[in-house]
């Protein structure tokens, strides 16, 4: 235990930092009209499509990038990066898995995702977005039976545009904020769902999300929306490689939940998190909001934030309709540099709804972890609760851990309960439990996911596992 | 087994144990006496390798090896074992998991494979009976809650379990009524072995009474002062440690 120092890191433990070899397809990097018309024509949009992004991009001049996030970084230079990047010679999205090119296969499988459905996660639909391009989907065959739409958002557009054209934007407005107006304008690719009425969606549908190309940025959006009487439950993945310069993912999720449906979300992030000196990392600024439109509806996000230079977004619920239900369940990890804040929207509107936020920060090396949450009742909010609970573990002493609240209520008879620790991982637990011949790390490990078991516990069961092996990762090296 | 020579130690720059030393041979059982805040726990946490406990000069061998350039696991896994006197609480972390955990990296260290669940199943219902331990205390989180007793006997299971070589048992049966302290102790003679040694740490002759040793040491302000055998135990039962 005391053979190494506290605080010192190991390299080499980012298993996903590998570049793919395959020539890209970028367009000229900049931001400007014509750049965003080109992706539109790249994607083969209809003419709406590109209003749409003219017309946010036009909103975007007027903004400017928030500065309020408790994170340090050097200013962006938005006309430095390139907008759109895709594997050469791909024009149309294979129609089948043999068409795929066979690197591009082998980048997934090497990411534990095999794209070959013999050799799926029994269960679970992948589509698979490589830089600004969606390269395959499974399962699609079996989704289409029972109605299930689940396809790129690009393909989206033009086969489902009434759906896409009802509730692109109705969440996350265009003019939402800096980062989201820009995705909307030049948003690349992402998933589109749509779970029809009464229809439980049988398997699990996953996106998984990877940047290859450099100095290039990603703008995911996502769109699901779960119809009457439906239930999907959805997870995303991400991973970049190792370099030293910085590079922005920017998505926008938006979720709509109508009349009795339900929609899970869970993420586990894993973008380069840059190295032990804080050189390189993703920027990762993500715009996710749910809105649980109908009656008795929920929507639950679950999260798993490991990766990343920069984490800085809070997935929310807004519950308009009424007895709807909001749910967050995060675990943020961050070691080295590493810097996070994160947390949840809460805003109810309707009567007797219902939110629930158990927040879970980790925290070693010299990094900072932040929790940031507001739970807002409006005045019509009759009988709104909310419960909340953030726990901070710090491991060393040279990490730091924040916690803003916020609370907001005009309704006269709702209720709150707020819970928050702070705890070391004591010295007296990591004895204990070596006592027992785990080693210092595997002593940590367990003490950690002790820690998370409340939300890693809602993660959908293939991924479960997978997360706590990343949570062990993700601070090995951090105790001594 | 274990030779302990001229052993100082000093926790936060204090110097608590003085000149300690002790030969435990295999199989033999000793008891370590003395009044409270004389030392004694020192030395368990010491031969465990507490970091906050220093060594400042000494020897301890470990079946012909330099313990004390072992780390806690190290120790651990060549069959040194404490049974804590307040057991840490592990929030979150199931009983069962855990012990799984104990013993697989215990088995992975001997060069066996991961235990099946219907194995270690069966292993975890026999060990508990004969501690009297109800399953449903598996599923709760590592001595979160527990009442003192339920922590000791998990910590007598975790012996059970481990197969360890050198026992140190540290106040052992505070906090145990009279029938807990009886299936503990049955459970301890019934894992006494020649291959196995005991240091039992207690302020009383309760304990001794069930687990009969073979030396019987006084331990005062850091130091043995009178080593016996077990009749040293009833002169300090009737006269006190200021005999």
């Amino acid at each position: 235990m005391n053979k190494v120092s506290k605080d010192t890191f190991k390299q080499d433990k980012y298993k996903y930092g590998f570049v793919t070899d395959i020539e890209s397809d970028k367009i000229p990097k900049g931001l400007n009209e014509d750049i965003i018309k080109l992706i539109s024509k790249k994607k083969d949009e209809p003419q709406w499509m590109l209003d749409w992004r003219l017309n946010a991009f036009k909103r975007l001049q007027q903004m400017s990038p928030p500065k309020w996030v408790k994170a340090k970084f050097d200013d962006i230079d938005f006309q430095d990066i390139y907008y759109y990047a895709s594997p050469k010679n791909f024009k149309d999205k294979p129609k089948s898995l043999e068409d795929v090119d066979p690197k591009l296969l082998e980048t997934y499988e090497k990411l534990g995702i095999p794209l070959k459905e013999q050799k799926v996660l029994a269960g679970v639909a992948v589509d698979a977005v490589f830089d600004s391009v969606s390269v395959a989907t499974t399962f699609k065959d079996k989704l289409d039976e029972i109605g299930v739409i689940f396809c790129p958002i690009s393909e989206a557009i033009k086969k489902h545009p009434d759906l896409v054209r009802k509730y692109l934007g109705s969440v996350i407005p265009v003019t939402d904020h800096f980062y989201a107006t820009l995705n909307s304008a030049v948003f690349s690719d992402g998933s589109f769902v749509y779970i029809p009425k009464g229809v439980r969606c049988p398997m699990e549908l996953s996106t998984y999300f990877r940047i290859n190309a450099s100095e290039t940025g990603q703008f995911e959006r996502t769109l699901i929306v779960a119809d009457e009487d439906s239930y999907v439950s959805y997870l995303e993945g991400c991973t970049a490689p190792m370099r030293d310069e910085n590079q922005l993912h920017a998505a926008n999720v938006e979720l709509v939940a109508l009349d009795n449906a339900e929609i899970k979300y869970s993420t586990v992030q894993n973008w380069y998190p840059g190295d032990e000196n804080g050189i390189g990392g993703i920027y990762n600024f993500v715009t996710k909001r749910g809105l649980c439109k109908g009656n008795n509806s929920k929507i639950s996000w679950t999260q798993v934030e490991t990766g990343s230079a920069i984490t800085w977004k809070y997935p929310s619920c807004i519950l308009k309709g009424d007895n709807s239900k909001g749910e967050f369940y995060s675990v943020a990890i961050t070691n080295n540099f590493q810097q996070a804040d994160t947390g949840t929207k809460m805003i109810h509107l309707g009567k007797n709804t219902k939110s629930r936020i158990i927040s879970k920060g980790i925290s070693a090396g010299k990094s900072s972890n932040t929790y940031r949450g507001l739970v807002n009742f409006h005045r019509k909010a009759k009988n709104a609760k909310n419960f909340t609970q953030c726990d901070s573990l710090l491991v060393g002493d040279r990490c730091s851990a924040h916690t803003i609240p916020l609370t907001e209520n005009s309704s006269n008879d709702s209720s709150i309960e707020h819970e928050a620790t702070t705890s070391k991982i004591s010295d007296d637990q990591l004895f204990y439990v070596m006592q027992r011949g785990l080693s210092a790390e595997e002593a940590q490990g367990i003490i950690v996911n002790g820690f998370c078991k409340e939300v890693l516990q809602n993660l959908p069961m293939e991924f479960a596992v997978e997360a706590q092996k990343l949570v062990n990762i993700s601070l090995e090296g951090s105790v001594g | 087994m274990l030779n302990i020579k001229e052993l100082n130690v000093s926790v936060e720059e204090k110097q608590i144990i003085k000149d300690l030393s002790l030969k435990v041979g295999s199989g033999e059982v000793h008891a370590i006496m003395g009044p409270n805040g004389s030392g004694k726990s020192t030395i368990a946490h010491t031969l465990a390798g507490n970091p906050n406990y220093e060594v400042t000069s000494g020897k301890i061998d470990f079946n012909n090896e330099d313990l004390l350039n072992m780390d806690p696991s190290e120790r651990s896994l060549s069959g040194l074992f404490l049974a804590f006197q307040y057991p840490i609480e592990l929030p979150g972390v199931t009983n069962a998991s855990y012990l799984k955990q104990i013993v697989n990296v215990h088995r992975k260290h001997n060069g066996d494979k991961p235990i099946e669940a219907g194995e270690f199943l069966k292993m975890l219902k026999e060990k508990s009976s004969k501690l009297n331990i109800p399953m449903d205390m598996h599923s709760r989180f590592v001595n979160a809650g527990f009442s003192g007793g339920e922590k000791k006997k998990n910590e007598v299971l975790q012996l059970d379990l481990l197969n360890p070589n050198l026992v140190i048992m540290d106040e052992t049966d505070s906090g145990l009524d009279v029938d807990a302290l009886k299936s503990t102790s049955e459970a301890v003679n019934q894992l006494r072995s020649s291959k196995r040694s005991f240091i039992i740490i207690t302020h009383y002759l309760r304990l001794l009474e069930y687990i009969e040793p073979d030396y019987v040491h006084v331990f005062q302000e850091g130091s043995i002062i009178e080593s016996g055998d077990k009749s040293l135990a009833n002169k300090i039962d009737t006269e006190g440690y200021a005999y």
